[in-house]
This record gives structure tokens, C-alpha cells and sequence, in this order.
């Protein structure tokens, strides 16, 4: 059943780019039904799934020559990064609701760039998996080129082609891998287990962790983000931070980890303290959250801000990936999770809620609107999604960060102590942009000077409030009860940490 | 050497000569009061006809080469293979090109551009099937010499005129230098059979260099080189490609690059099969793939220049034809890097000829919509194809699929040529050189988005400036989109070729 | 310690009522008022009922228990003791007079008694929780409405004050999370029972410094430091009289009454019991800190112009003699009679939150009164001779002042007098100390009867309306239980002593 997001995705966006131009209502209902049947298959699956362990979807030959398989599979934690593409792609249609400019065409890319997202979350074949990849970059340039706003072109571009250097370097990798493992196969449990020698392992981990690690936006590689997010559309934005940078922390851990797990190992030698690419690695990353924090905390632009958040946040996805134990990986995973939700919620107020009624994102111009009055529902679901944003408890957000602390703590303590530091700051420049944006009161109240026509900003539609409920009862829900999904990633993340790689 | 066999074995290249006569005997005798479009349907009709009948032909070609007469083992013309796919190929891509030339009006000469065409092809079909120095150099002739006219075809453009000048004098250059090169050989070795001479070359101690192999390899670089638009051979290519009429410069593009890298590739084959005895399982002793000396270092130095000069000149670009030419430059650099880590097995070979049939039919495609919009707009430049969307979405549409698989994107036809030949590549030997290669192929490839990205752009984000809808003829559309089809189609399902081209 | 939820969960009833009357005022509008109410009134009613149900030997009854997190040692554990159940009939009071205090809210009145209403469930989330993270949860839970009933409603430097208030208390959480942290790193739990076994046998000790080196006193700093925050102990206090006076003044009341005593009862179910041994090496500073806090609060109520921020800082006078109370009690190995006294300061903390909470919110409200009449005006020097217009409310106001003041036969004696009965045998300096804070508490509540009800009445208070009926059955009960209270406080010693000799029975210093 999972297999069919991929294939409801792509016939989707065929449909969508055949549908003549004029008809805007059609487009969206129709993407809509896609993405809603998409997530059905996902819960479908997810369900399915739940108490067992990696299974097989499809397994044809593909290129027999080179042992190239049509492999489809799914364990734990591709399901629950299925579920979350489910719920992002639906949230993202309903915020994309009022696009009227080219309707069908966008989501037709939006459609073919969620088809290659879950195309990627599934496959268990190197060569299928890059593949997939590297169709998601394409709808992504197109979204942000046309549909974009602040410097789109720019932003698009640099998206494209650092993605696409990323991607380059992991073409590298796999190539070098399949020809050292003796060109059998390109399956990634065949690959995992044919032996790679640990010499091999220790420049190829770091060249196809580096690959991946440039879209899921390690710092010092990720400046295309929040010049992406920023200029990108709403719907792109969401799908951008919530969705595609889990693909590079996904194919960091499915492939770097999983394949090459001795680069991890210690080099025998330590240069600045640092003695393996494990410690590299978590020094970017935290690096990562550190910076992402502060320079979020300078920012003028709504959108900057959240762009940096992002940043931030999935400093905590690789940190956790590099605790390489149990607890961490599993809060790993849960961010991804966690932060897919709740970025695009913050995206989406900022955007669609915001942006697209008072055409600004400066703070100094926001703050004599006074949004807090004439925009309640933004205001207030910013309030909750701010929250969820710090790592309030009750929020998915709160147990991701607390097991990746823990297993920092494990691996090294002094990693729990500066990603705490991150969090802090983290809570300061949300605190701001919500002062700022929602609450700062430099006119005077209504009571003084009732009446002085507030120009109207236009009221809240419903897929704006379907699709903040959504992402906000989901926080709210994995939060509450994060069983329900710790249960499925945790034996995956076993199996993944006993078998070195399924 | 017995003329019947002569005849058997040269079918093919008779039936394009036939078929190259016929296309003039009609075009001068029957429609010659027509109009200028029934003319030229008429004439590329029969240009297809006479492909078909040659594909056909290929079928009743012996099994084994022609020899150089009784009692000799040496071969002079060879089939099967690599050859027959190539020779396939090469009627293919010549026959999808002259259906491109339906509709167009560059020209009153209808019948005589068919011909040339036609005997062009011939020339590619000989050189794919050579195994003689002067053999080779015949075929290369026939095939450039056709190309010089095709170029200077559209009497009424500037361009085209100084362009084909510009293409004939290096051209002839490069052809003398080829045969100088191959004199030497010949002095050198005593002989002009392929396989002679590499046997020679490897045997005795002439494969350690001497100064006049050096010369004699340098020389025939030079002449190869320019064949396929290697730097720094390549400095006819921009030139070329932008003066051609598109027609022409569709089949300079795909058909005479097909031709020669048949021919490298079989230079490189039966250089590295030489200690092959006749008979069961030969050992895998393949000795280097080519003429020895500095043949494989120069391969490299060419190959990497390619790649690098091609991907960032095209950076700089604002004409498509030309953008076209230096991505043309850049790939042909990434197939020389196979050629110069050539396998014993047929896998280098057959990536390599995947590589440039499918490359050449996604160029040719690439030049029926700038025709297209060259049409309609008047010029090449970036800004013709502001709005192409709107304005001919299915060119458009065209564009898109064709461009990104030159990018290299997958699903595409063009990401599993590239995989496909570095996985080759790698295959062979994974040391430092070749793999250093390969991540700079990939990393050039990378670059190479960029520039397909700019011309996407125009067609697809940036607002037209004229929004009046563009008209393809309507063979053309329906070419354009088989070609966009089969390049999706391959890259989705890329066993087919290549079971299709190991098959031989 | 694996007890399932025994009988009907009441508890989780009793929090998640609020929570449905919030999500009903916030769409009832102009009748948010009432929904409120009602939502009060009923939460009132469970509180007293649980305050009926609890078990005679001041064990944790009503006991909730099940698994929710097992890997992270989280658990959805709720338990009330009497200490608990006190403060969750105190909470119901406050709320319920916090609500009708307040007669209209000038905007968006459903957010406003939404609002209040979810901070009502998360005082009584803190109030019933026996596991980390979700009284933790319910601690920020309160945190966020608080600060957004200062920012929205309250008086002309809201903005400032309620940052503040929000980041002192949100730098005191994150000292309590840090240091919890670093409890469950080291013994893989987030039972405050289970921690408190630990602690009290010495086997936290050990484990925190088998994991973590040795800590364990920076981990108890961090958790004081949380509640220091809260309750106010000087010199973490700045945030109080801003947040105090530019909040509405029936949020005050909620903030004085109730909330200040989450870090109370913090200190009673979480410091005292998990790190005891640690506050009792940490004993003398902290002495000192609350020793400060009594005087220095008296002192600050006395200089003050405005009567919010007088009873602001008398707030943070009386809470001072709960810390002082807390810290005296941390002796370790006691003796007989030192275990009288400590039993003695422990009933008068207890009492002392209730009676405090109760007697400050009264404060407040009539200082809601006042500024409703006289359109904000609440200068100590504003005003003269109330009694003459207004005797009823001179006389209601006036009880509750000499409640504050701590007269005897009123429920504020009835707190200090145990406690400092409690603590001068077990640390006589800081008492002596303290009692200068009685003193000027004396003083500062009797300036203000004089110069507020007494003496000649300015021109515009001729005609400040006296209480009428409504406000005066609002009060009635209120002042009612003042006096109950201060003339039979067996009423609630008799349920809480069983509780407190069950706590100190476990703490061990």
C-alpha cells in the first residue's frame, strides 16, 4: 500500500500539468484528493506496519546487468517519514489554496516533488533512492522560480545547484561503493553487507554524508537555506523545511550510516580534539544549532527567522544521528518527525497567514499593525506554534529534543551542555518574533481610539484552519503520547544500530 | 579480396548511395515544379526510405569482416559487434535528422541536401566498420567533406558561409595531420591494419615510446580530437553549430560524433583484444587500450580539458547553439575518459555507444525546437524562449524533458548514460586517476545544471515578451515528441537499449 | 509503586474541567463570564470533595497511575496528600473569586476567562502530578495564559512587565529541567516517590555521582533556583512588583494566591524531599535569603506609593516566612523535640500558603473594587476617611488587612504563629530576624488603614459607593472562612498534621 503515494503522487501531477489553464478550482481539488489518498496509504501503511519489522513492497530487476533492483521497502522510520511527507503535503495544498497564477502547474510540480519524496523515503536501492533524489530537485527550482517571492531566482538557483552538488557527491559515493563491493548489486542491504573495506569507509562515509548533509542544511553548508525558504511559496517553504531537508538527514543515516558504518570508527589520531568524523560531524552540527540560533535572533524578516530556526533545529536531527546510540537516534528520527510538523505550521502562519494579507515580513513594519487585534487566529496559532517551536512540553517537540539530549549525554556530555544552550537561545528568538510580529503594541489600544478603520485584512478561510489543526493537533498528539510513534521507530533504529546497516 | 564479398559487406553504404542518387533523380526530375515544401517532404521521404532499406540491409551482411584477400586472417571492414550497433545508430540519428528537414525552408536545394546527407552517413557507416588506416581515412573524408557542404547549405546566411569555411580549413588541417600521424604508423609498423599495428606496437619494444610514435600519436589526436570537438581541437564547434542551418547542424551533432567514437572505440577495442588468439576464451590480457605511447595520457589531458573548458565556457553563453556546442564539448570529454579506461570485456564499449546514441538523438531533438523557435522568433539568444510555455507548451514541454537529461537527471535517459559509463569506468580500475576523473565528470556535471537551468528559466518562470503562439510543422512535433518519449521511456527503462546494444 | 489508577480518576477529572470550560468561554463570548463561573464553581466543588475523600494517615490517596513513556522514565502519575489537596481547594477559591472580581474584561472576554481558566488547570496539574514531566508540562502550562493575561489586559508598562515575568520564570524552568536532567541520567526516573526513596536511604547521592561526578549539590541549586523564582525568594523577587501592578488586579490575585504557591508546594513535594540532605548543607545561606526576604519585604511594602505594589511586596513578606519555615526544617538527625518543632513549622507552612493565599486575594480584590470605582486611581495617599462613605467595605477590607497583618483570632496568625513556634528552637537567629518583618508589617498595614479608611475624606470620595449586595455575598464566605479559620484552625490542622508527620516521616536531611 505504500508504494502507492509514490504512484498516486506522479500520476497526480501528470494530471494536473495536463488540466487546461483556466480552471484554478479543479487544480486544487484534485491535488487535494491526491494528497489526501497519499496520506491514507500512509496511515495505511503506517498501521500495517506497526510490530514488524523492514518489509519488502516490490522487488523487480531493473537493470539486471548491474544488479540494479526496482526495490521498494519499508522499516520503522521509513514510515514514519512516509506519514509525515502524508500530512506536510496535505497541509501544504490547503495553505496553497488561494494560488491563482499558473494554478495547475504548481501543483503539478508540487505533486511530482512529493512523489519523489516519498520515492526516496522508500527505497531500499542506492541507485532507486538517488534516483528519486534527484527528481525532487527539479520541482523544487520551478516552485520557487515562478511562484516565489523576495529574490526568487537567486534563491531557486542556489537551491537547485547546491542540492544538486550534494547530490553529485553522493553519485560519487555510490558509484565508488557499488565498483568496490564488486558491482553486484546497488541494493542497500546487499551493499551493507558485502564487506566494504575500512579504509574504503573512512573518505567515502564523509563524502556521502556531506552530500546529504548539504540538504538537510549542516552548517557551513547551508546557506541555500534560508535564502530558499525565504524566497520560496508558502506551500514550498513548508515542504522545503519540513519535508526535503529530511531527505538529506534521511539519506544521512539510511545511507552514510547504514552502509559505511566505520567511518565512524576513531581515526587513531586526534587533531583539535577531534579523533573521528563521528566528532566532526557533531561539532557541525552543533555549530549548527548554535548559530542558527543566534543569527535567527538578529534577523528583520519574519521568514529569515524561521529559516534560521530550521537551521537550528536539524542541528539537533544530526546531532542526534551522531550519538549513535539507541536513545539519540530514536530522538533523531522524532525530530525530523517533530520539526517536519511544526516548521511548516510556522511557514505556513508566516506565509500564507501572514505575508499574503499584510504583503510584509519586516518586523519594524509589522509591529504598528497590530496583529494581535486584527488577526486573533494567526496571533494565537503562532502562540502555539512558537511553543512547540521551544520545546514546550506537551509538544512533539519537547521528547524529541529531551532523547537527543540524553543520548548526547551519553555519547559525550559536553554535547547535552551546548545544545541546551541552543534550546535557550531558541526560546529567545521566538520569544521575539512573537513580540515582535503579533504583540508589540506601539499604536494605542482600541479603547483609546476606537474605530479608526482598521483596514480589513481579510478573514480566516477554512483550509488555513484545517490545515493549522492539523499540524498543530498532530504536535499536540505525538507530544502528548509519543508512543505512537516511538514505538515504531525504536526496534527500526535497533536493527539499524545491531545490524550496521539492516 | 573477392568484389562480391566487397559488395555484401559494403550494403549498407551502397544502399545510401542508391538512395542518395534516387533522392536527386526525383527531386530534379519528378517534383521539380512543386512547391518548396512538397519538394523537401518528398525528398526526406525518400532519405528515410533509403535509411530503412540500409538498417534491413545490415541483416544480410556476412558474419565475419572482410579480409584483405585470400589466405590473409587480417580484417578490413568488420561487422557484428559494436559495429553493427553503431552502424544502426548512425542510420537512426540520419534518419530522424531528415525528417527534421521536413518543413524547412532554408533551402531550394532539396534533393541535393538529402544526397549529401546520405553519403555523409555513408562515410560515418564506413569509418564504424574500418579496420585499415586508409580505409578509416576514406571514411573520414566521405563523412567531412559532407559536413563542410551541409554547413555552408544556407546560401542566404552569412553565418553559415563563414562558419563551414571555418569548419572546412580546420578540418582540413586536422585531416592532414591524421594522415601524416598515420604515415608514421605505417613507417613505424610496416603495415595499415588496425590490428597489425597495435600487435607490432605491443610486441616489440615499440610500445615503449619512441620519439616518432610520440609524433605519430600526438598527430593522430590531433585528428581524432577534432573529430569529436575535444579541446583544444574544439574551436570549430561553437562556430559551427551556430552558423549550420539546424537541420545540418542536428546531424553534425549526433551523427558524425556517433561515427567517430565508433571509431575510437573500435581502435580501443582491438588494441586491448590484440594477444586475442583465435578460438575459445581468450585470456584477459588485454594490453592498453589504444596506440601506445602517450596515448593514454593525452586521452586523459583531453578528457579533462573538455570537461572543464566545455561546462564553464557554456556558463558564459547567451546563444543556444552555442551553449549546445561547448555542452557538446563537455560530453564528449566524460566519453573519453571511457575510452581512455577501456575493459577487456564489452562493457566500455557498449556504455560508450549508449552513451552517444542517446546523446545524439536527445542533440538532435535539442536542435529541432530551436529551430522551431528560431523560426518563429528569428534568433537563438536566451531571450527567444522567454515564454515558451505559453507559447508552444508542448515544444516547451519538449525542451524541458530534452534539457534535463543532457543535465543528467533522472529518470532521464542522460543521468543513466553518465551512470552507466562511470560506473564502466570505475568497473575497470578503481585507482586514484580514474576516479578522479569520474568525481570531476560528476562535479562538471553538477555545473552543467546551471546553464541548462538559464535557457528552462527563459522558457518557463521568466514573462514573455511576445506572447503570440509559435507553430511547429507537424512532423516536427510529432519527431520532437517521439525523441522526448524515447528519451523518458529509456531512462525509465534503461535495460531496453542496453540489451538491445549488448545483444550484437 | 506500580499501583494502577485505583476507583475513578478524579483527578484527571478534576484538571481536565477547566481545560472544557476553557474551550467553551473562548467561543462564548459575551457569556464567557458565566461559563466561567460555573466552570469555577464546579471545580470548587470537586476540590472539596476530593479535600473529603482523603485518606486518615495523610498517605498519597486518589492515586492515578499509568505507563506513558517507559523509555524516558515518563509516566502519567497523579496522587493528592493533604498538602496536595489544600492547595487544590485553594486554587478553586482564588480562581472562583478571581472570576467574579473582575465584572466585565474590556475586550475579548472569552480569550480572558479562557485564559484564566487554563491556568486554573495547570495549578491543579501541578498540584496533583507525582511524575517530572507532566507536572513540569502543567508548570509552563500555567506559565504562558499568565503571562498573556499581564500582556493583554494589564496597565500601561505591560509590556515590560510581563517579559519580565515571563523570563525570570522561564530561566528558573530551565534550571529545573537541567537539573532533572541530570536526576534521570542518573537513576532512569521521574517519580518524585520513587526519587524521594532514593534520596532518603542515600542512594540518590551515590548514583548522581556514579553518572555524574559530584553534582548532586549544583543539581539541588538548580531546582532552588526554579522555585526561587517562583515563590519569590529575594533577591530572584524583581520580577514581582512590576508584574504585580501592571497585571489586572484580579490576575494578581491569581498570581499571588495561587501561583506563588506552586513554588511553595514545589519546595515541599520535590526540593525537600529529593534533595533534603543537600538544602541541609546548603541551610545557613538560605536562612539568610529568607530571613531577607521577610525584612527586606516588610521593609520595601513600607516605601511604596502605590497600594498594588504594597501588597506586593507584603506578598513577598509572607512568603518569606514559608521559606523561612522550609529551610529552618532541614536539621539533620533530629531529635524529639526538635522533631516537634519541625512537625510545628511544617503545619504553619502549610497553613501559612492557604491562609496567605486566601487573605492576598481578598487584598486584591478589594483593591479591584476600589479601582473599578474610582477608574484606576490606587495611590495610598489618594484616598482618606472610606469609612465614611463606604463602612461596609472599610469593614470587610479591614478584616482582611489585620488577617495580614497576622492578628490573632484572624487566619494569618494561626500560620506564623506555628511557624515561627516551629522555628526558633530549630534556628533562633533567623527568627529573631524575622519578627522585625512582623513588626514592620504592623506598621506598613496600619499606615494603610489610616491614611486609606481614617481621617478626613477628601472631596472625591464623598461618594465612593459602599459594597453593594452582590459583592458583598461575593465576600461574605471569604471573610467568613478568615475568621473561621482563625478561631478554629483544627479544621484543616487536624487534615493536614496526618500528611505532615507522613512527609517529615520520609525526609530525610
Amino acid at each position: 500500500m505504500l508504494a502507492w503515494t509514490i504512484y498516486l503522487s506522479f500520476a497526480g501531477a501528470l494530471l494536473e500539468a495536463l488540466l487546461s489553464k483556466g480552471k484554478a478550482g479543479v487544480a486544487r481539488w484534485l491535488a487535494l484528493c491526491v494528497a489526501v489518498l497519499g496520506l491514507f496509504c500512509a496511515v495505511g501503511g503506517f498501521v500495517q506496519g506497526m510490530g514488524q519489522g523492514r518489509s519488502v513492497i516490490v522487488d523487480v530487476p531493473w537493470v539486471p546487468s548491474m544488479g540494479i533492483h526496482y526495490l521498494l521497502a519499508a522499516d520503522g522510520i521509513s514510515r514514519v517519514l512516509v506519514l509525515l511527507t502524508g500530512l506536510a503535503a496535505v497541509a501544504g495544498i490547503l495553505f496553497s489554496w488561494n494560488v491563482e497564477h499558473r494554478t495547475n502547474e504548481f501543483f503539478a510540480f508540487y505533486l511530482a516533488l512529493i512523489g519523489g519524496v516519498y520515492g526516496v523515503f522508500l527505497s531500499f536501492d542506492f541507485f532507486l533512492l538517488f534516483v528519486f533524489y534527484e527528481i525532487a530537485i527539479v520541482p523544487k527550482y520551478f516552485l520557487i522560480a515562478i511562484w516565489g517571492s523576495t529574490r526568487r531566482e537567486y534563491g531557486a538557483m542556489k537551491l537547485a545547484l547546491y542540492s544538486f552538488v550534494g547530490s553529485a557527491m553522493v553519485l560519487i559515493g555510490l558509484l565508488a561503493a557499488y565498483s568496490t563491493s564488486g558491482s553486484h548489486s546497488t541494493s542497500l542491504i546487499a551493499l551493507a553487507h558485502a564487506g566494504l573495506p575500512v579504509s574504503f569507509q573512512m573518505w567515502c562515509f564523509p563524502l556521502v554524508f556531506i552530500g546529504f548533509a548539504i540538504l538537510a542544511g549542516m552548517w557551513p553548508f547551508h546557506t541555500w537555506a534560508p535564502t530558499g525558504h525565504v524566497a520560496a511559496p508558502t506551500a514550498a517553504s513548508m515542504l522545503l523545511a519540513g519535508v526535503v531537508m529530511k531527505l538529506g538527514a534521511y539519506g544521512c543515516l539510511r545511507v552514510g550510516i547504514g552502509l559505511f558504518p566505520h567511518g565512524l570508527d576513531p581515526w587513531g589520531w586526534s587533531f583539535l580534539g577531534l579523533g573521528s568524523w563521528r566528532d566532526v560531524f557533531a561539532l557541525l552540527a552543533l555549530i549548527g544549532i548554535i548559530y542558527g540560533a543566534l543569527v535567527a535572533l538578529a534577523q528583520t524578516d519574519f521568514k529569515f527567522v524561521i529559516g534560521y530556526s530550521s537551521v537550528s533545529h536539524m542541528g539537533f536531527v544530526l546531532l542526534g544521528l551522531m550519538t549513535l546510540n539507541q536513545i539519540g537516534l530514536a530522538g533523531a528520527v522524532l525530530q525530523m518527525f517533530s520539526h517536519g510538523v511544526i516548521a511548516g505550521l510556522l511557514f505556513a502562519i508566516v506565509g500564507r497567514l501572514v505575508y499574503d494579507r499584510t504583503h510584509t515580513r519586516q518586523f519594524a513594519e509589522l509591529e504598528s499593525m497590530h496583529l494581535a487585534r486584527r488577526l486573533p487566529f494567526a496571533a494565537w496559532a503562532f502562540v502555539i506554534a512558537g511553543m512547540a517551536s521551544m520545546g514546550l512540553p506537551g509538544f512533539s517537540g519537547f521528547v524529541a529534543e529531551l532523547q537527543v539530549l540524553i543520548g548526547a549525554w551519553i555519547a559525550k556530555p559536553w554535547w547535552t551542555v551546548t545544545a541546551g544552550i541552543g534550546i535557550v537561545i531558541g526560546v529567545a528568538y521566538t520569544w521575539r518574533a512573537l513580540q515582535r510580529a503579533f504583540f508589540a503594541d506601539r499604536l494605542p489600544t482600541p479603547e483609546e481610539h476606537p474605530k479608526t478603520g482598521w483596514p480589513d485584512l481579510g478573514a480566516i478561510t477554512w483550509p488555513e484552519m484545517t490545515g493549522v489543526a492539523l499540524l498543530t493537533l498532530t504536535s499536540l498528539a505525538v507530544g502528548l503520547y509519543p508512543r505512537i510513534l516511538l514505538d515504531t521507530i525504536e526496534p527500526a533504529v535497533k536493527a539499524l544500530l545491531a545490524g550496521g546497516g539492516q | 579480396m573477392n568484389y562480391a564479398d566487397l559488395f555484401r559487406i559494403t550494403l549498407p553504404e551502397t544502399v545510401l548511395e542508391i538512395a542518395a542518387l534516387f533522392a536527386l533523380i526525383v527531386d530534379l526530375g519528378l517534383v521539380r515544379k512543386a512547391a518548396l515544401q512538397m519538394r523537401v517532404a518528398v525528398a526526406a521521404l525518400v532519405g528515410v526510405i533509403g535509411c530503412g532499406v540500409a538498417i534491413w540491409s545490415l541483416s544480410m551482411q556476412p558474419t565475419i569482416g572482410l579480409s584483405y584477400g585470400a589466405g590473409s586472417k587480417l580484417i578490413l571492414l568488420g561487422v557484428g559487434g559494436y559495429i553493427t550497433a553503431a552502424q544502426i545508430g548512425i542510420l537512426l540519428l540520419t534518419g530522424v535528422t531528415l525528417l527534421l528537414f521536413t518543413g524547412s525552408v532554408f533551402t531550394r536545394h532539396a534533393g541535393e541536401y538529402v544526397a549529401v546527407v546520405l553519403m555523409s552517413a555513408a562515410g560515418g557507416l564506413l569509418i564504424a566498420a574500418a579496420q585499415d588506416l586508409l580505409v578509416i581515412f576514406i571514411g573520414l573524408e566521405l563523412l567531412s567533406l559532407g559536413l563542410y557542404i551541409l554547413t555552408a547549405f544556407a546560401k542566404s546566411s552569412a553565418k553559415s558561409a563563414e562558419s563551414a569555411m571555418k569548419y572546412y580549413l580546420f578540418g582540413g588541417t586536422s585531416a592532414a595531420f591524421l594522415l601524416f600521424g598515420f604515415s608514421y604508423l605505417y613507417g613505424i609498423t610496416g603495415s595499415t591494419n588496425l590490428h597489425e599495428i597495435l600487435l607490432q606496437l605491443h610486441q616489440g619494444e615499440l610500445y615503449q615510446a619512441t620519439p616518432l610514435l610520440n609524433v605519430a600519436v600526438v598527430l593522430i589526436i590531433a585528428g581524432l580530437g577534432f573529430k569529436v570537438a575535444a579541446v583544444p581541437f574544439h574551436l570549430w564547434a561553437p562556430d559551427t553549430y551556430e552558423g549550420a542551418p539546424a537541420p545540418a547542424a542536428a546531424f553534425i551533432a549526433s551523427v558524425s560524433k556517433v561515427a567517430s567514437f565508433a571509431l575510437l572505440i573500435g581502435i580501443a577495442t582491438t588494441a586491448v583484444h590484440v594477444f586475442d588468439a583465435p578460438g575459445p576464451s581468450p585470456t584477459e590480457q588485454g594490453a592498453h587500450p589504444g596506440f601506445g605511447g602517450p596515448w593514454m595520457v593525452l586521452l586523459v589531458t583531453l578528457a579533462t580539458a573538455s570537461m572543464v573548458l566545455g561546462n564553464l565556457a557554456a556558463l558564459a553563453q547567451i546563444s543556444v547553439r552555442r551553449l549546445l556546442a561547448y555542452s557538446a564539448i563537455a560530453h564528449a570529454g566524460y566519453m573519453l575518459i571511457a575510452v581512455a579506461f577501456f575493459s577487456y570485456s564489452p562493457l566500455s564499449s557498449n556504455a560508450i555507444l549508449y552513451y552517444i546514441l542517446t546523446y545524439g538523438l536527445t542533440t538532435i531533438g535539442a536542435f529541432g525546437v530551436i529551430s522551431v523557435v528560431e523560426r518563429a522568433t528569428g534568433s537563438d539568444r536566451f531571450d527567444a524562449f522567454l515564454g515558451l510555455h505559453k507559447r508552444n507548451p508542448l515544444l516547451a514541454g519538449v525542451l524541458l524533458v530534452l534539457f534535463l537529461s543532457l543535465a543528467g537527471i533522472p529518470p532521464l535517459v542522460g543521468f543513466w548514460a553518465k551512470f552507466n559509463l562511470f560506473a564502466a569506468v570505475l568497473n575497470l580500475s578503481a585507482g586514484v586517476v580514474p576516479f578522479t576523473l569520474v568525481a570531476l565528470a560528476v562535479a562538471m556535471s553538477a555545473v552543467s545544471l546551471y546553464y541548462y537551468l538559464q535557457v528552462l528559466k527563459r522558457a518557463y518562470v521568466m514573462p514573455a515578451v511576445d506572447e503570440t503562439p509559435i507553430k511547429a510543422h507537424p512532423v516536427t512535433l510529432v519527431v520532437l515528441v517521439t525523441i522526448a518519449a524515447a528519451v523518458v521511456v529509456l531512462g525509465c527503462v534503461p535495460a531496453l537499449l542496453q540489451n538491445w546494444i549488448a545483444g550484437f | 509503586m506500580n499501583e494502577a489508577t485505583t476507583g475513578f480518576p478524579i483527578l484527571t477529572l478534576l484538571t481536565v474541567l477547566p481545560l472544557v470550560g476553557a474551550a467553551i468561554a473562548f467561543f462564548s463570548g459575551k457569556h464567557a463570564r458565566v461559563v466561567a463561573l460555573v466552570s469555577a464553581l464546579a471545580s470548587l466543588g470537586i476540590a472539596i470533595l476530593i479535600w473529603m475523600c482523603l485518606p486518615m494517615d495523610g498517605s498519597i490517596g486518589m492515586v492515578e497511575h499509568a505507563a506513558w513513556v517507559p523509555s524516558l522514565g515518563i509516566e502519567y502519575h497523579l496522587g493528592v496528600d493533604g498538602l496536595g489537596a489544600l492547595m487544590l481547594v485553594l486554587s478553586a477559591i482564588i480562581t472562583l473569586m478571581s472570576i467574579d472580581a473582575i465584572q466585565r474584561a474590556h475586550h475579548h472576554p472569552g480569550l480572558y476567562y479562557g485564559l484564566v481558566l487554563v491556568l486554573e488547570a495547570g495549578l491543579f496539574g501541578s498540584f496533583t502530578a507525582l511524575n517530572f514531566f507532566h507536572w513540569f508540562l502543567y508548570w509552563e502550562v500555567s506559565l504562558i495564559p499568565a503571562f498573556f493575561l499581564i500582556k493583554l489586559w494589564g496597565g500601561p508598562r505591560r509590556g515590560p512587565a510581563a517579559t519580565q515575568f515571563f523570563v525570570y520564570t522561564m530561566a528558573g524552568s530551565v534550571a529545573l529541567l537541567v537539573s532533572f536532567l541530570g536526576v534521570f541520567l542518573s537513576t532512569g526516573s521521574m517519580n518524585f516517590i520513587e526519587l524521594a526513596q532514593l534520596a532518603s536511604t542515600g542512594a540518590l547521592e551515590q548514583m548522581v555521582t556514579a553518572h555524574l561526578g559530584r553534582v548532586t549539590i549544583w543539581l539541588a541549586i538548580g531546582v532552588l533556583a526554579g522555585f526561587a523564582v517562583k515563590v519569590p525568594l529575594m533577591p530572584f523577587h524583581t520580577w514581582l512588583p512590576e508584574a504585580y501592578a501592571e497585571a489586572p488586579s484580579p490576575v494578581t490575585m491569581l498570581l499571588t494566591g495561587a501561583m506563588s504557591k506552586m513554588g511553595v508546594y514545589g519546595l515541599l513535594r520535590i526540593a525537600l524531599p529529593i534533595f533534603g540532605h543537600q538544602i541541609a548543607q546548603l541551610r545557613t545561606p538560605l536562612l539568610v535569603l529568607a530571613t531577607i526576604t521577610v525584612v527586606m519585604g516588610a521593609w520595601a511594602a513600607a516605601a511604596q506609593k502605590d497600594l498594588k505594589r504594597v501588597f506586593a511586596y507584603s506578598s513577598v513578606n509572607h512568603l518569606g516566612y514559608c521559606l523561612l519555615g522550609i529551610f529552618a526544617l532541614a536539621v539533620p538527625a533530629a531529635g524529639h523535640a526538635a522533631q516537634a518543632s519541625q512537625a510545628a513549622a511544617l503545619n504553619g507552612v502549610i497553613l501559612q500558603m492557604f491562609n496567605h493565599g486566601i487573605t492576598a486575594a481578598a487584598l486584591f480584590w478589594f483593591i479591584a473594587m476600589i479601582q473599578f470605582r474610582t477608574g484606576g486611581v490606587r495611590g495610598i495617599n489618594d484616598f482618606g476617611g472610606l469609612r465614611k462613605p463606604a463602612p461596609v467595605f472599610a469593614g470587610l477590607m479591614g478584616i482582611a488587612l489585620f488577617s495580614s497583618l497576622g492578628l490573632p483570632g484572624l487566619n494569618g496568625f494561626v500560620g506564623e504563629f506555628l511557624i515561627f513556634r516551629g522555628v526558633f528552637p530549630l534556628a533562633w537567629v533567623a527568627a529573631t530576624f524575622s519578627v522585625l518583618g512582623l513588626l514592620i508589617t504592623a506598621a506598613v498595614i496600619l499606615t494603610v488603614i489610616q491614611k486609606v479608611f481614617t481621617g478626613p475624606v477628601p472631596q472625591h470620595c464623598t461618594d465612593f459607593p459602599d459594597l453593594h449586595y452582590g459583592e458583598r455575598m461575593a465576600m461574605a464566605p471569604i471573610i467568613g472562612l478568615m475568621l473561621l479559620i482563625g478561631l478554629v484552625p483544627q479544621l484543616i490542622v487536624d487534615s493536614v498534621n496526618p500528611t505532615v508527620v507522613n512527609l517529615l516521616a520520609h525526609w530525610r536531611f
